[in-house]
C-alpha cells in the first residue's frame, strides 16, 4: 500500500512535470539526424556546422548521430516527431524511405531530407548541393597544375553524385589539358583514415602529382604533403592539414538553408519544395585559393567560380561523349537535372569501368 | 606502365607501414592468449591508445610523452578487463566485447574537442639513406622509431617465450594454470601481467594510427584493425614470427589492390575486405583437423576463467 502511494505520488509528478513542460515549449525546435558522428570532420561535421548556425539563429535544436539507415531510423525519427521537434533535418541518402513513413504518421511536424528526391507527402521536402559545380574549378586546377599530365581521384561508391563529380572534373581538366589522365581508386568507404591514406599513396606512386578525393577524412591531403604533390580539400577547408599540398578545398555549407527552413517553420511560411543549391546560391563555397597557383590561373579560376554562380558557365555543356564515343549531351547543349541525378557513366578520358 | 625497381620498394614500404599496427596489437594479444587469457577487446584498447596518444600530443606537445602515455590508457583499460576477469572471474568473451564498445564510446566523448585539430609531424629515422640503395632504400629507410619496433617485436616475443624463464612461466599458466599453480606459480598475477601488457602495446597500436600513419583524430579510426590483429594471432598459431607474414598478407591485401585498380584490374572489393577472416577460418579449420598442431600451439587454457582453489 505504501509502495503504491509513493509510486503513484511520483508518475503524476512526472505526468505534471511532462505537460509543463509541453506547454512552456512553444519555440520552434529543429532536430537533425545524423549518418555518422558529429566528430568525421566530414559530411556529419559540416551538417552540425549547420546545426550550430541554426542554434546562434535562436532556435532550440537537438541531433542524434550515428544512425543506420535501417527500421532504427525510424524509430529514431518517431522518437523526436513524439518529443515535440517541429522540423527534422534527415541528413543521408539512405533516410528516404523512413522519412517518408513517418512523415506520413507526423503530417504536422516537417522533414527535410537531404540529397534525396522523394516527397510522397506534403510535410517532406529534400535538399542537395550542387558539388559537382565545385569539382569543375578543381579540375580546372588540377589539369593546369599538374606536371605529370596524371591525376589521382580516390572515390567512395558508384553511385551516380560521385560518378557525377568524377566527370565533372574530368571534363574541366581535359579542357585546360587534353592530355591528362584521371586514374581512379575505389576505397569503398566513406571515410577510413589508413584506407583512404593507402589509396592516397598507391595513386601517388603511380605517377599521379594531384589527387583529388570523394572521401571524408583529411587523410589524403596529409599524405599529398608528405609526399610532396598537390591535394584539395573535401566537404570542410582542410588547409591546415596540409598547408603545401592544399590547392584549395569545396565546403558544404548548409548553415544558411537550415536557418532559411527553419525560420520559415516559425513564421508558418514553410511549403514543400526541391532545392538543389549550387555555388550560387552559396551551398557550395570555394575556400581560399593557394598562393603557389600562378596570378593567372587564380584570376581563371575567380571568373570561372563568378560563370558557375550567375549560370553563364554550366559544368556539362556539350558536346559530351561516354567511354564508347556515343554523344551524352549534344554542342550547345547542357544536361539536365534529371540526367545528372541519374548519372552512371563515365565521360570520354576517364580511365577503367565503374565497379559493380 | 612501366615496372621498375624503385616502384616495388615503394609497394612493399607501404604494405609494411601498413602492418604495423597489426604486428603490434597481435604480438600483444598473442603474450595475453599464452597466459590463457581471450581479450577481444583490442579494437576497443587500440582506439584508447590513439585518443590518447593524439590527445596528449595536442596538450603537451611531446611526442614521447603522449606514445608512452597511450601505452598507459592501454595499460589502464585493460585493468579493468584484468580485474573482471581475473579477480571477479567474468567471461572473457563477454567481457572482451564489452570493452571493445566501451573503448570505442569512450574515445568519441574525449575526441570530441580534437577532432579538426592537425597532428604534428613524426620524426623519421634515416631519411638521407633512402636514396642510396634501389629497392632496398625505401624498405629500409626514413621510416618512425615504432616502425623499427614493431618488426623488431616477433623476434622479440618469440626469444622471450622460449628461451626465457618469464616466458616460460606464460605459457605453463596458458596451458595448464592447475599446475602452475601447483607449482607455486601465482596464476592470477601472471595473467594480469599478461593483460596489461596486451594493452600496452594495443594502445601503442593505435597511437601508431593517430600519431603517425594518419596524423589525425577521427571517431572509430581504427576502422576494425583490432579484429584484424584478433585473427592474425589464430592465423599465426600463437606463432609470433608467423604474425609478421600474417600482418604484411592481411595489411598488403588493401594496398595491392588500390595499385591494382590503378593498373586498371578489378578484383571485388568486398572480397578483399573479408579475406583476411575467410583465411583465418581455413587456418582454424586446418590446425584444427591435426591435433598435435593444437597441442604445440593453442594454449590449452584459453578463454578458461582460473578458480583458484585455496
Amino acid at each position: 500500500m505504501h509502495k503504491f502511494l509513493i509510486r503513484s505520488f511520483v508518475s503524476s509528478l512526472v505526468l505534471l512535470f511532462t505537460l509543463t513542460v509541453a506547454a512552456v515549449a512553444k519555440d520552434v525546435k529543429a532536430a537533425f539526424v545524423y549518418i555518422g558522428p558529429t566528430g568525421d570532420h566530414g559530411w556529419t561535421y559540416q551538417h552540425d556546422v549547420g546545426r550550430k548556425a541554426v542554434e546562434a539563429a535562436g532556435f532550440k535544436t537537438t541531433y542524434v548521430e550515428g544512425v543506420p539507415e535501417s527500421a532504427d531510423a525510424e524509430r529514431v525519427l518517431r522518437q523526436l516527431a513524439n518529443s515535440g521537434h517541429d522540423v527534422i533535418f534527415t541528413t543521408s541518402f539512405g533516410y528516404m524511405n523512413p522519412t517518408n513513413k513517418v512523415a506520413k504518421e507526423f503530417p504536422n511536424v516537417k522533414f527535410e531530407h537531404a540529397t534525396g528526391y522523394k516527397r510522397e507527402h506534403p510535410n517532406v521536402s529534400t535538399y542537395a548541393a550542387r558539388f559537382y559545380e565545385g569539382r569543375t574549378i578543381l579540375g580546372t586546377i588540377a589539369g593546369t597544375m599538374t606536371k605529370s599530365n596524371v591525376i589521382g581521384y580516390v572515390a567512395s561508391f558508384p553511385i551516380p553524385e560521385v560518378i557525377r563529380g568524377i566527370n565533372s572534373f574530368t571534363l574541366a581538366a581535359q579542357k585546360v589539358n587534353p592530355n591528362i589522365k584521371t586514374k581512379i581508386v575505389w576505397a569503398f568507404t566513406w571515410y577510413d583514415p589508413g584506407k583512404e591514406a593507402e589509396a592516397a599513396k598507391a595513386l601517388i606512386d603511380q605517377g599521379a602529382d594531384v589527387i583529388a578525393q570523394h572521401t571524408d577524412s583529411t587523410a589524403i591531403v596529409q599524405m599529398a604533403e608528405k609526399a610532396g604533390v598537390y591535394a584539395f580539400g573535401q566537404a570542410s577547408d582542410m588547409d591546415k592539414f596540409a598547408p603545401k599540398a592544399v590547392l584549395t578545398s569545396v565546403e558544404n555549407n548548409w548553415g544558411p538553408y537550415y536557418v532559411d527552413r527553419v525560420k520559415a517553420v516559425a513564421n508558418g511560411t514553410w511549403n514543400q519544395k526541391d532545392t538543389w543549391h549550387g555555388i550560387g546560391d552559396g551551398m557550395v563555397v570555394i575556400s581560399d585559393l593557394d598562393s603557389q597557383m600562378p596570378a593567372d590561373l587564380r584570376s581563371k579560376v575567380k571568373k570561372l567560380q563568378a560563370d558557375l554562380a550567375s549560370g553563364k558557365v554550366h559544368s556539362f555543356t556539350g558536346p559530351i561523349y561516354d567511354q564508347k564515343g556515343n554523344l551524352m549531351v549534344a554542342e550547345g547543349k547542357t544536361a539536365d537535372d534529371g540526367m545528372l541525378a541519374g548519372m552512371m557513366t563515365y565521360v570520354k578520358g576517364v580511365e577503367g569501368d565503374i565497379p559493380k | 606502365m612501366i615496372i621498375d625497381i624503385n616502384f616495388i620498394g615503394l609497394i612493399i614500404a607501404s604494405i609494411m607501414a601498413s602492418a604495423v599496427p597489426l604486428i603490434l596489437a597481435s604480438c600483444g594479444e598473442l603474450i595475453t592468449e599464452r597466459s590463457g587469457v581471450l581479450n577481444l577487446g583490442v579494437e576497443g584498447m587500440m582506439i584508447i591508445g590513439a585518443i590518447s596518444g593524439f590527445a596528449l600530443m595536442t596538450v603537451t606537445g611531446s611526442l614521447i610523452i603522449a606514445i608512452f602515455g597511450a601505452m598507459l590508457a592501454g595499460v589502464l583499460i585493460s585493468t579493468i578487463f584484468a580485474f573482471l576477469t581475473q579477480t571477479l572471474i567474468t567471461n572473457h568473451v563477454a567481457t572482451g566485447l564489452a570493452l571493445t564498445i566501451f573503448g570505442i564510446g569512450i574515445s568519441a566523448m574525449i575526441g570530441k574537442n580534437f577532432v579538426g585539430i592537425p597532428g604534428k609531424e613524426f620524426p623519421v629515422l634515416f631519411e638521407a639513406l633512402k636514396d642510396t640503395m634501389p629497392l632496398l632504400g625505401p624498405i629500409l629507410f626514413g621510416h618512425s622509431i615504432v616502425f623499427y619496433f614493431a618488426f623488431a617485436l616477433p623476434f622479440i616475443t618469440s626469444y622471450f617465450l622460449k628461451k626465457t624463464k618469464i616466458g616460460l612461466i606464460v605459457r605453463a599458466v596458458g596451458d595448464s594454470p592447475e599446475s602452475a599453480s601447483n607449482q607455486g606459480i601465482n596464476v592470477r598475477l601472471v595473467r594480469y601481467a599478461c593483460i596489461l601488457y596486451g594493452g600496452a602495446m594495443s594502445g601503442l597500436a593505435g597511437a601508431y594510427l593517430s600519431m603517425i600513419y594518419t596524423p589525425q583524430w577521427i571517431e572509430n579510426m581504427t576502422g576494425g584493425r583490432g579484429w584484424i590483429a584478433l585473427a592474425l594471432v589464430v592465423f599465426s598459431t600463437w606463432n609470433p614470427i608467423k604474425i609478421l607474414i600474417g600482418a604484411m598478407i592481411f595489411g598488403g591485401l588493401t594496398i595491392i589492390q588500390f595499385h591494382m585498380q590503378a593498373i586498371g584490374v578489378r578484383i571485388p572489393v568486398q572480397f578483399l575486405t573479408a579475406l583476411p577472416y575467410i583465411v583465418t577460418i581455413i587456418v582454424l579449420v586446418v590446425i584444427s583437423r591435426d591435433s598435435r598442431k593444437i597441442r604445440l600451439s593453442t594454449p590449452s587454457s584459453l578463454g578458461k576463467s582460473f578458480h583458484k582453489d585455496n
